[in-house]
């Protein structure tokens, strides 16, 4: 561990990038793509990003509202752990093609302990024989010591002081500033814990074209590549087939996602030649309202982006321009999620097949609740389902014809770890002292966190970068 | 003349969650037909087609320009991730709960 040391990229080049596409017409390009959208995302994708896409940076997303209290009840079992454990794997499989091309890395499975994937990452380089990388650090996301008991959670719009159950993880959502001057220290790979998804895409575009801070209409672009890219292959084909009305080619290898920007914010977003999947206006318009509520106000701690006047235009196959996007300024807050312990999610599954299996599983489900209520007193509510019959969408009062073969499930929440034992052992026992011919149980209890959220003030967030060199 | 559809047969849908707020996007294959899905597919009618599973407040939000509308619906996923027991607690395939709807193009 260093200080910062001194900017081995400028702020306003990019070397990388004028060697590679739009040289012949002048224009510069920044090419970045995504190698990973969720914590276990695949690998291979991004090995062929990083050997082929002669790409300025490659950044890796994985971080879902839940994954860092995990990451950091994993922190407190090990203190050098805490950071996504495929995050070593990952790199080292990326790392030599990212070497070779100029690729700089950026990623946010630095999770609950940024700093100790850092050192990860500089022993594995090392051990690659890779020498001269330098490592940034930006860590400051977690505001556990700043939460104060008047603090007003935004989903339940009460106060911080009357949930009793115990925070694992408090995190502000940091933008791409952090990012940025993480780049200017000239690091190679940047690691951070929580920050915006779409800020691991403006900060380089910042760094690369020296947008100004201000430019909200250029922010809000930048925010829609991100966006678009964050969820890796959910733009080239991922999360989209459906046989007959969207087929997709060759899904099981279906490449990820870059984008070709361009300085005023515009951009191409596309996937590498002879990779599976597609990219198509459709898909980009399934992907650019993808958990986004108000289109024109979609928030970052960059700027409000505003997504209703974006143009989606195919000008080669697999090549969509995007360009259109506006931005107002940033919101004065951060967001915060803070994890609560959940207590545990119990989930027991048998099945049922042949002539009569729908009864036999009715049959089943009676003898497990009756036994759950009356003879353990089981106070959680328990929910079962017909698998096979409507379980995803009973709820909302579907249902279809009697099937082959149907699968029971009975799942609960609760902070008894007994009782969740309790429906687990009641659901083996429908083996043997069930209906006829039940088969195939499996149960699991897994720990569960709960999420809120609250808005804190900027100037109460300090996020601190430290380099490391390898 | 008109006719009935299932709306599966003339767009495609994407479901998204943040907390217990469900959003889904749903974009007309054709821009012909986009001016019947709009006027079929009400806030209203999707609240009135699903009142077990979407409960609070359904905002619809238009992209006229590319044929979109997407569907913020409060207290639509059973208490989202944090507390759903549905299998699909991210409501993931509530997108095909709308394709699955008539309408009249």
């Amino acid at each position: 561990m260093k200080g910062i040391s001194p900017m081995k990229h400028p702020v306003t080049a990019s070397p990388a990038a004028d060697h590679k596409a739009g040289l012949e017409s002048g224009e510069k390009i920044v090419r970045i793509g995504c190698g990973a959208g969720f914590a276990t995302d695949r690998i291979d994708p991004a090995v062929d990003l990083a050997n082929r896409g002669q790409l300025d940076y490659l950044f890796f997303e994985g971080l879902a509202e839940r994954t860092l209290a995990h990451s950091y009840l994993a922190r407190q079992q090990n203190p050098a752990a805490g950071f996504n454990p495929t995050l070593e794997r990952r790199i080292a499989a990326v790392l030599p093609g990212c070497h070779e091309n100029g690729t700089r890395i950026l990623t946010n499975m630095g999770a609950a302990n940024p700093e100790a994937a850092g050192h990860a990452i500089a022993a594995l380089a090392r051990k690659l024989g890779i020498h001269g990388l330098t490592i940034a650090v930006v860590e400051g996301d977690n505001i556990t010591s700043t939460l104060r008991p008047e603090m007003r959670l935004l989903e339940s719009g009460e106060l911080l002081s009357t949930i009793s159950s115990r925070i694992v993880a408090a995190n502000a959502y940091l933008g791409a500033d952090p990012i940025i001057e993480a780049l200017e220290t000239g690091a190679d790979i940047v690691i951070t814990g929580r920050v915006a998804d779409p800020s691991l895409v403006v900060a380089p575009l910042v760094h690369a074209f020296g947008w100004a801070r201000d430019d909200w209409n250029r922010l809000g672009a930048g925010t829609l590549i991100g966006h678009l890219l964050e969820c890796s292959c959910q733009v080239t084909g991922g999360y989209f087939a459906d046989p007959g009305y969207k087929d997709v080619k060759n899904l099981a290898y279906v490449g990820y996602p870059l984008a070709e920007v361009s300085e005023d914010g515009s951009a191409v977003i596309t996937k590498l030649p002879q990779t599976g999947g597609c990219v198509t206006p459709l898909t980009v318009r399934e992907q650019m309202l993808y958990e986004v509520h108000d289109p024109g106000a979609y928030l970052t701690p960059d700027v409000s982006a505003d997504f209703r006047r974006v143009r989606i235009e195919e000008v080669a196959p697999d090549r969509i321009r995007v360009a259109g996007a506006l931005g107002q300024q940033r919101p004065a807050q951060l967001k915060a999620t803070i994890g609560f312990d959940g207590g545990f999610l119990a989930e027991t599954e048998i099945s049922y097949a042949g002539p009569g299996a729908m009864m036999r599983a009715h049959l089943a489900k009676a003898v497990l609740e009756e036994r759950m209520l009356n003879l353990h007193h089981c106070q959680y509510a328990i929910r079962y389902d017909f698998i096979g019959l409507n379980a995803l969408h009973g709820t909302a009062g579907i249902s279809g014809p009697e099937p082959l073969d149907i699968r029971l499930r009975a799942a609960m929440r609760s902070t008894d770890q007994d009782m969740c034992r309790t429906l687990l052992e009641e659901m083996e026992a429908l083996w043997i002292a069930g209906p006829a011919g039940g088969g195939g149980v499996r149960g699991q209890i897994r720990p569960s966190i709960t999420t809120q959220s609250v808005l804190i003030d900027r100037s109460l967030i300090k996020p601190v970068i430290k380099v490391i060199e390898a | 003349m008109s006719r009935t559809v299932k709306l599966r047969e003339i767009a495609s849908a994407r479901a998204g969650d943040k907390g217990n707020i469900s959003n889904i996007a749903v974009w007309a294959y054709a821009a012909q037909d986009y001016p019947a899905i709009k006027a079929a597919l009400t806030a209203q009618r999707v609240k009135t087609a699903f009142p077990d599973i979407f409960k609070g407040r359904i905002d619809r939000y238009e992209l006229d320009a590319l044929g979109g509308l997407n569907f913020v619906i409060h207290d639509g996923l059973e208490g989202g991730v944090n507390a759903s027991l549905n299998l699909d607690s991210h409501g993931k395939s509530f997108s095909f709960l709308l394709l699955g709807l008539d309408v009249e193009i």
